[in-house]
């Protein structure tokens, strides 16, 4: 019999079983095995999750179908007795290890609060217990780490420590609810290695929720697929990976970036619309009497960038690549360096002097739900460049109207406001009011990564066409290597406010020469797997 | 597959006629606070038509007279109907209250503005804020209306300075927290001129704490307009606001309470109707509290 065994379950918001949100899901894990969950925003994975944990909110109360853990259904079991199996027999890692933690108490006492109301240890093998898990999760220097705060620790570590508080009581169980998605690559790979490791010493289950098929593809055994809230399709990894059996899973596995640089463009043109010479920025704290330590975010960036090409910079975060995007835009005031823009050096400008140059350089931010003012109509949003510059408004507005069918919305959005648009659509009329400015040279920091894998696809799509017809230069900033892959001519990668190397696209993700970028790329998720056409590379190049 | 995930709903909006009976109607306290309300602000609105007796006008014969059926809540000591007064009473009350919160939120909110978007105001600005925050209101008020002597306008003048620092500072903090909004950095990049970022991207985003924090002072306005009354700080004795009623009833405690107790009464349960009319606005604007609503 399996460990965790789920049949027809479903879920319902505010007891509505017209609408709802789970709609029948069957699933199984046996002991040692690792499920993973895989669907985009909505698809009620996460849902899944906190029924089994018994942790649904109040609207969601309304649960048919059955959830047997050890032959025990939790869906009836009283919540003393949830409580119970909780800690001892199945345990939950959320998302975001900084919120998770209670930040005013000491991490090593979190974890022993478990023990304190699951066992009658005494307090000394509490303490060496919690030590031991804590090794076993590769902390270093257990001893300090175990009086440390969760603010002296970083976004791996914190994980670790989550993973140690969930595994402290050798739970058959353990729920993982996207633990890698707010890491860098190279502390996501160290993490996922631990939770296979862990699964095989424990001999634990392990349920695995993610969007990313690469990590899929690294951690899991068998895969179910959610699409709003209705399963898809179960099959073992590999043949999931190989031969998927609904349309749902095949899109999205071709939408999946893949880490094989595009193959470079002809240049024809070799007009630079914006280089950087010895960019900086240099953060200094301190008032008047004292001078604390300055922070170097960018140190001497040198870009150039191609009409009608793309420059990717990539690297993890504190890399110092949105302080570049935010000094070329002078957002911010660059320290030192100069910036041109068609011809004119913008960075030492007053924001008065800068005005006229504004028009060349439009940016595309990350947050699609932040990046438009929630209060005014779009079409307002669009037209607020061009009527700083003297655009008649009706002209204007007709030029919104082009714009938005251009990105791929109907013309009469105009007067619809943010709130009526998914996340992609929102994404699309941000470019269609950078669009509205016409200019040379498009920022984008990091305009795809909160977007589902499949809008992703589809807005990058929109954004290589727009290039083809403009002849726009991109500056496109991303910690995701497999979408630089995938669109940029050339790439810089950042560390720590350095550039680390700077190239052409193939060269530098195909053969990268500094240890950083290779690092960077053997920590991809899901760099051996060609998903966009069902099959290892290794298995292409034969 | 399509990015039409959230299909284009057409614009729900609701009219304010609408929203306002929604507010009203959310709890009985709150109906009932508006119920009093409208009706003090009616009986001030229409006070000659309504009180029974002139407020001014001296009767010596019927001095500290107990209620009866000529002198509802009866006289004061020098014989004029209280229940006249109160009604009357209510004007100068309602007009420093609603003055003393519209002045001081619109010039806060420009105050604030400048603070929260410009680097050097903000210093200078905010050290004068914290040096006017620092002297207790009442004091500064008294002080004020000793400068200038009593009157209307300064009364208004004292009792509204004392509260800008305050509507400086929520405004200044949320126009830090807004200004960092991507939308409002890409309304930096598209060239749009600071006075018109202002506007259109940051004042909006005040609105809100801004009508909570107006009622908020609108009902201290009321009572410290009473307390520089009470204190023989106020606007001319002749005539009556709450406060002067009560200032000038309290040496007549023993004999006739009724002179404090009544337009002490009208002042606590208008000032608390406008707070409990203010709370309703703030839960009604705030998503968080409308979440809660569907738990219930």
């Amino acid at each position: 019999m399996s460990l965790l065994d789920i049949r027809n379950l479903r879920i319902a918001l505010n007891g509505a079983w017209d609408a709802e949100v789970v709609k029948g899901l069957d699933l199984s894990i046996e002991r040692g095995q690792t499920m993973c969950l895989v669907g985009e925003s909505g698809s009620g994975k996460s849902l899944t999750a906190l029924a089994t944990m018994g942790l649904l909110p109040p609207a969601l109360k309304s649960v048919a179908g059955s959830i047997t853990l050890k032959g025990e259904n939790l869906l009836e079991a009283a919540p003393a007795r949830l409580r119970d199996l909780r800690a001892t027999s199945m345990s939950m890692i959320f998302q975001e290890p900084m919120t998770a933690l209670n930040p005013v108490a000491r991490v090593g006492q979190q974890i022993e609060e478990v023990l304190e109301f699951h066992s009658d240890l005494s307090q000394s093998a509490r303490r060496s217990r919690v030590k031991e898990m804590m090794e076993a999760v590769h902390l270093p220097d257990v001893d300090k780490m175990y009086a440390s705060f969760p603010h002296q620790l970083s976004g791996g570590q914190r994980q670790r420590i989550m993973i140690a508080m969930a595994l402290i009581m050798r739970p058959q169980l353990l729920i993982a609810d996207e633990p890698t998605t707010a890491l860098d690559v190279t502390t996501q790979a160290q993490i996922l290695s631990l939770i296979r490791e862990l699964r095989e010493d424990q001999g634990s289950a392990v349920l695995f929720i993610t969007h990313d098929m690469g990590v899929v593809s690294e951690i899991a055994d068998d895969v179910t697929v959610l699409k709003l809230g209705e399963m898809m399709e179960t099959q073992a990894i590999d043949d999931l990976l190989r031969r998927p059996q609904t349309d749902y899973t095949r899109d999205l596995l071709r939408s999946v970036p893949s880490q094989v640089p595009r193959p470079p463009r002809d240049g024809q043109s070799n007009e630079v619309v914006l280089s950087t010479d010895n960019l900086s920025k240099t953060y200094s704290g301190g008032g008047w009497f004292s001078k604390s330590r300055e922070v170097k975010a960018a140190q001497d960036v040198s870009i150039s960038l191609i009409k009608g090409r793309t420059l990717g910079i990539v690297g993890e975060s504190g890399s110092g690549k949105t302080t570049v995007a935010r000094c070329i835009m002078r957002l911010i005031d660059p320290t030192s360096g100069k910036i041109n823009v068609g011809g004119t050096d913008i960075a030492m400008l007053s924001q008065k002097e800068v005005k006229p140059q504004r028009k060349k350089i439009q940016i595309v931010f990350q947050d699609p739900m932040r990046s438009l003012n929630p209060r005014i109509e779009i079409g307002q949003s669009i037209i607020e460049g061009p009527l700083n510059y003297g655009t008649p408004r009706d002209a204007a507005m007709t030029r919104a109207r082009e714009l938005l069918e251009l990105v791929g919305l109907p013309a009469s959005a105009v007067d619809r406001f943010p709130h009526q648009f998914s996340g992609g659509q929102r994404q699309r009329i941000a470019i269609a009011r950078a669009l509205a400015m016409d200019p040379d040279v498009l920022v984008a920091d990091e305009a795809v990564s909160a977007l589902d894998v499949s809008v992703q696809a589809q807005v990058l799509d929109l954004l290589a066409e727009l290039q083809d017809r403009l002849g726009l230069g991109i500056l496109f900033i991303t910690h995701d290597l497999g979408v630089a892959a995938q669109i940029c001519d050339d790439v810089l990668v950042m560390q720590h406010g350095r550039v680390v190397e700077y190239g052409r696209a193939g060269q530098v993700l195909g053969a990268p020469q500094q240890d950083y970028t290779k690092t960077l790329i053997k920590a991809a998720p899901g760099r051996h797997w060609d998903f966009a056409n069902f099959r290892p590379f290794a298995e292409a190049a034969e | 597959m399509t990015d039409q995930t959230a299909a284009i709903r057409p614009p729900g909006r609701v009219s304010p006629l609408a929203r306002t009976r929604e507010i009203v109607l959310s709890s009985p306290l709150v109906t009932i606070a508006a119920v009093i309300l409208v009706l003090v602000v009616l009986s001030a609105l229409l006070a000659a038509w309504i009180a029974p007796h002139d407020p001014v006008r001296l009767t010596p014969s019927q001095r500290l007279k107990p209620p009866s059926e000529t002198y509802w809540l009866g006289t004061d000591a020098f014989g004029r109907d209280l229940f006249s007064r109160i009604i009357y009473g209510g004007q100068i009350s309602l007009v420093v209250g609603v003055a003393a919160a519209i002045v001081a939120v619109i010039s806060g909110l420009m105050l604030g503005l400048l603070a929260g978007y410009i680097r050097w105001i903000d210093a200078v600005l905010m050290r004068m804020v914290d040096g006017l925050m620092a002297i207790p209101s009442i004091l500064l008020a008294i002080a004020i209306v000793s400068l200038w002597g009593a009157s209307l306008w300064t009364v208004l003048v004292a009792i509204t300075i004392p509260e800008v620092p305050r509507v400086v500072r929520l405004v200044r903090s949320l126009v830090l927290a807004a200004r960092e909004e991507p939308y409002v950095e890409a309304a930096i990049a598209a060239g749009t001129p600071p006075f018109l970022i202002m506007r259109r991207h940051l004042v909006p985003n005040t609105v809100a704490p801004l009508i909570i924090q107006g009622t908020y002072i609108c009902a201290s306005a009321i009572l410290t307009e009473a307390i520089l009354s009470f204190l023989g700080a106020g606007i001319n004795p002749e005539t009556p606001s709450w406060g002067n009623i009560m200032a000038e009833g309290r040496i007549y405690f023993q004999i006739n309470p009724g002179i404090v107790l009544w337009p002490g009464l009208v002042v606590s349960v208008a000032i608390l109707s406008i707070n409990l009319l203010g709370d309703a606005v703030r839960d009604a604007l705030d998503p968080r509290m409308a979440k809660r609503g569907i738990e219930r």
